[in-house]
């Protein structure tokens, strides 16, 4: 356990992916089995169990801290398991600090009212970091900015392996991960997952750059929109189905009125949608159901999930990825056609005649409040990963509007000495009347590295206030902000909030008086909701 | 409990705790005739004063940081030398905080009290170790009094530091430190570990470490990230803490931040200063060494000059003795 929290406290604090990657191919590569498994397990949301722990944590507190002392502290740090960890009395004497294999064994048979004594027992026996690295594990989600991908990357590249190849039989392996460790360490063969419905790397799209599409001939390419949902895979087998997201990570569980429909044998590659009287609704509405723990009936009924498949890798066992898009289209329909699970249709092609009639298509994108086109070259197999010249996205052109820069904030990593972040405003009217800025977004790409010191010496020359990292500015620097929507939101003073944005240019030249008003930005929400 | 009260003879006034009896001011915030310094920190070491006691190693660090301002008469008293200042003798024991520091004992009428500035009780390469002085009275600092406070053991931290040294060679570790103090001792504890190869300093640390190496406290081979040579990649790099975020980082290669304080226990202040590797070193004592001080003198009465005293003053009151919360001004939180 001493080392998967020192593991878990090193990576809550570290922000560069790289450094990610090491601290965790250290701790694979010096942490015996069946301990560094379940650290990944851990590491990829892949634990079997979750425990409600405030109710535990309350009552350890009460009975082995000082009431009025934990008070104070709790005050001080801020979070309640963090405290019971900092101010949990230290053990008399010399302990045997309990293992995270043990630890995980007994957690996953646990009766939740034997959790309490044996939670105590195990905080006796840890330091500090141990003790909150425990708490942690205990709910489940360990938050320390490593996604499942990242930690899968990070075993694969320890055996110069790809992502991906761990990705193919990752849903067909279990924790502590015996197989895939001894696999790597050249020790064994890949293991064997034939049969199981894991998840096969996604092939992925360029956006189309100026030269591609001077080097476009039309014939060559199918085009479809761009649905603006969610990537997903189908991967159903004989007995068992699952809906992977883009990166891998098997998100069935949200989606229960989806899976009921998967009982036929392929792997197919398509958008999830809401979709709601044949109209595909905003993204707003399928992140309603994204995450989810619990589902009700409501939720059900008022977002209705929806496959539009677009490909596929495999159809009644045979592997369809070296075929060419035309051919795999062409099964994809004839097998669509006898089988027509629920809630799925195909996506459309669309046959523009010219090159002309296909940037007509893609003007007309917003006004369908379709995000854009894609453009997948015919001849192409489906290649896993981002090959160069297959697949082009080509999304529809940003808008852009001029807001005031008004608080920036440091960023982390190499930008920690910069002020990188930067929340922005449009302004309106207080209730006297009186123009006034209020936040609409908050951006930190975009500009360019001599940008960035520009605008990083304009912040600190013209700060008004300064909370912490953040240094509130006077309002007289104008920023073209470019976005691919806007959308309603409660959570925001404004009521608004903007999708992708990003510093377009810096307008050195406008005052800011002169700027875009609130109404511009309202006047641009999709409103189909 | 004696019959005489403190306060007929020592007491807190607004420029600072106050011995009417000798009549002079124990680290006064305000320029007084007559000063006790307990160390050279700059929020116990004010200039303006006229004549000035403390031991010669405080003096030298005043004379440093603050020209004539450190006062028109310093007088140095020596670990365990007595003086008698009008109707009270004077002692200074070692506060084991930074180089020079000191307890001052004071002795009036059968009393003893014992105000001990700044201190800690891990052991400390650069400074002599704090010594238990039985008393009546035990003024005390409360900079960590939370029992979320435990500093882990030095070394553990050091070791901390050098695997991610090991970890990530192309990078340039640097970390913030206290100019005065902090900084040394992290340097000496670096030596103590092993680690022979020349520690960067920034500008700001030059002429503390310039003054403990002439003061006989060793430290091995510095040098001036200004004078760089060569890129500072897998080198290890100190700098006060405002300097972390300052443009002045820049310059070094892809760094590790790293900032060394008691604070970086709770990971919210951690976070608040950005840091990538957060050290758990002090130079105060964390809130299990308060306890056991404050048992092992013996004290009756406990009076708490600053910090978060209301912990400490109700954990007191759990053991049986009068705890007094002072909330003196002008004594700061630093970032230590």
């Amino acid at each position: 356990m001493k080392l998967f929290a020192e593991l878990l406290d090193r990576l809550a604090y570290t922000p560069g992916r790289n450094a990610k990657l090491r601290l965790m191919q250290r701790y694979f590569q010096t942490t015996p089995d069946p301990d560094r498994g379940y650290a990944l397990a851990a590491l990829t949301d892949g634990l079997p169990f979750s425990f409600p722990v405030r109710r535990t944590i309350t009552s350890l507190v009460t009975r082995r801290l000082e009431p009025e002392l934990f008070r104070l502290s709790r005050d001080y740090v801020g979070d309640t398991a963090e405290t019971l960890a900092l101010a949990w009395p230290e053990p008399a004497g010399p302990v045997v600090p309990p293992r995270l294999c043990e630890i995980v064994a007994e957690l996953e048979l646990m009766d939740r009212n034997a959790l309490e004594m044996r939670l105590e027992a195990w905080l006796d026996g840890l330091d500090a970091t141990g003790r909150w690295a425990l708490l942690k594990l205990l709910t489940g989600a360990l938050r320390v900015g490593v996604s499942a991908r990242l930690a899968k990357t990070a075993v694969a590249e320890m055996a110069s392996k790809s992502v991906a190849e761990v990705e193919e039989i990752w849903h067909g392996i279990a924790p502590p991960y015996l197989q895939l460790f001894r696999w790597l360490e050249g020790l064994a063969e890949r293991p064997d997952v034939s049969g199981a419905p894991v998840f096969r790397p996604l092939m992925l799209a360029h956006p189309l750059e100026d030269a591609d599409w001077e080097a476009l001939h039309i014939e060559d390419f199918a085009v479809e929109w761009k649905w603006d949902g969610i990537r997903v895979q189908v991967a159903a087998g004989r007995h068992d189905a699952r809906l992977f997201s883009r990166a891998g990570d098997d998100i069935s569980r949200s989606f229960p009125d989806l899976m009921a429909g998967l009982n036929f044998r392929a792997v197919l590659d398509g958008e999830l949608l809401i979709v709601r009287g044949g109209e595909v609704a905003p993204f707003n509405n399928l992140q309603q159901r994204l995450n989810r723990k619990t589902l009700t009936a409501r939720m059900l009924a008022d977002y209705p999930a929806h496959i539009r498949f677009y490909d596929a890798l495999e159809i009644e066992g045979a592997d369809l990825r070296a075929f060419t898009l035309t051919e795999r289209r062409a099964r994809l329909e004839e097998w669509y056609a006898r089988a027509r699970p629920l809630h799925s249709d195909i996506s459309e092609l669309l046959f523009p005649a010219s090159k002309a009639a296909l940037m007509q298509l893609w003007q007309e994108a917003r006004g369908m409040s379709i995000e854009g086109l894609m453009l997948k070259r015919r001849s192409s197999p489906y290649i896993a990963g981002r090959p160069k010249g297959h697949w082009f996205k080509w999304k529809r052109a940003a808008l852009t509007l001029d807001c005031v820069l008004m608080y920036a904030q440091r960023g982390s990593g190499k930008r920690s000495s910069y002020y990188s972040d930067y929340t922005f405003g449009a302004w309106t009217a207080d209730i006297e009347g009186r123009p006034e800025l209020v936040p609409v977004g908050k951006a930190y790409s975009g500009y360019t590295d001599a940008e960035l010191l520009e605008l990083d010496r304009w912040v600190r020359n013209h700060t008004t206030e300064r909370f912490g990292p953040v240094r509130a500015v006077a309002p007289g620097l104008v920023l073209e902000v470019a976005f691919d929507a806007v959308q309603r939101s409660t959570r925001h003073k404004s009521g608004i909030a903007m999708r992708f944005p990003r510093i377009s240019r810096i307008r050195w030249d406008k005052p800011a008086a002169e700027a875009d008003r609130l109404e511009a930005f309202i006047q641009l929400i999709d409103d189909k909701i | 409990m004696t019959a005489v009260r403190f306060d007929t003879w020592l007491r807190p006034t607004d420029k600072g705790l106050y011995c009417l009896a000798g009549d002079f001011y124990i680290d006064p915030v305000r320029p007084v005739a007559r000063a006790v310094v307990t160390h050279g920190h700059s929020d116990h070491a004010r200039p303006g004063h006229h004549a000035v006691l403390a031991t010669a190693e405080t003096l030298a660090v005043m004379r440093l940081r603050l020209g004539e301002g450190g006062g028109v008469v310093p007088q140095a008293l020596a670990y365990g030398e007595q003086l008698r200042i009008g109707d009270v003798d004077v002692t200074l024991r070692p506060a084991g905080h930074i180089l020079g520091s000191a307890q001052v004992v004071l002795d009036y009428a059968g009393q003893r009290a014992v105000v001990s500035g700044d201190y800690k009780r891990q052991p400390d390469p650069t400074c002599a170790p704090f010594e238990i002085v039985p008393c009546d009275l035990f003024v005390t600092e409360a900079t960590f009094g939370l029992p979320v406070f435990r500093h882990e053991p030095d070394v553990r931290e050091i070791s901390r530091l050098l695997t991610s040294v090991a970890a990530f060679p192309e990078r340039t570790h640097v970390i913030g430190v206290y100019s005065l103090g902090k900084c040394q001792r992290l340097i000496a504890l670096l030596r103590q570990a092993g680690y022979d190869k020349p520690i960067w300093l920034h500008g700001a640390l030059q002429s503390t470490c310039d003054l403990y190496e002439q003061l006989g406290i060793a430290l091995g081979p510095l040098a001036l990230v200004s004078e760089a040579q060569q890129s500072l990649a897998g080198e290890i790099v100190l700098c006060p803490p405002s300097a972390l975020k300052d443009r002045w980082s820049r310059r070094l290669t892809d760094p590790v931040t790293a900032l060394a304080s008691g604070w970086m226990r709770v990971r919210g202040r951690a976070r608040q200063y950005g840091v990538e590797l957060p050290l758990v070193i002090s130079d105060h004592v964390d809130w299990p060494e308060l306890i056991a001080t404050i048992e092992e003198t013996g004290a009756g009465e406990i009076w708490v000059t600053h910090g978060r005293e209301e912990a400490l003053v109700h954990q007191i009151g759990l053991m049986g003795r009068r705890g007094r919360a002072l909330a003196l001004v002008g004594l700061e939180e630093e970032t230590d």
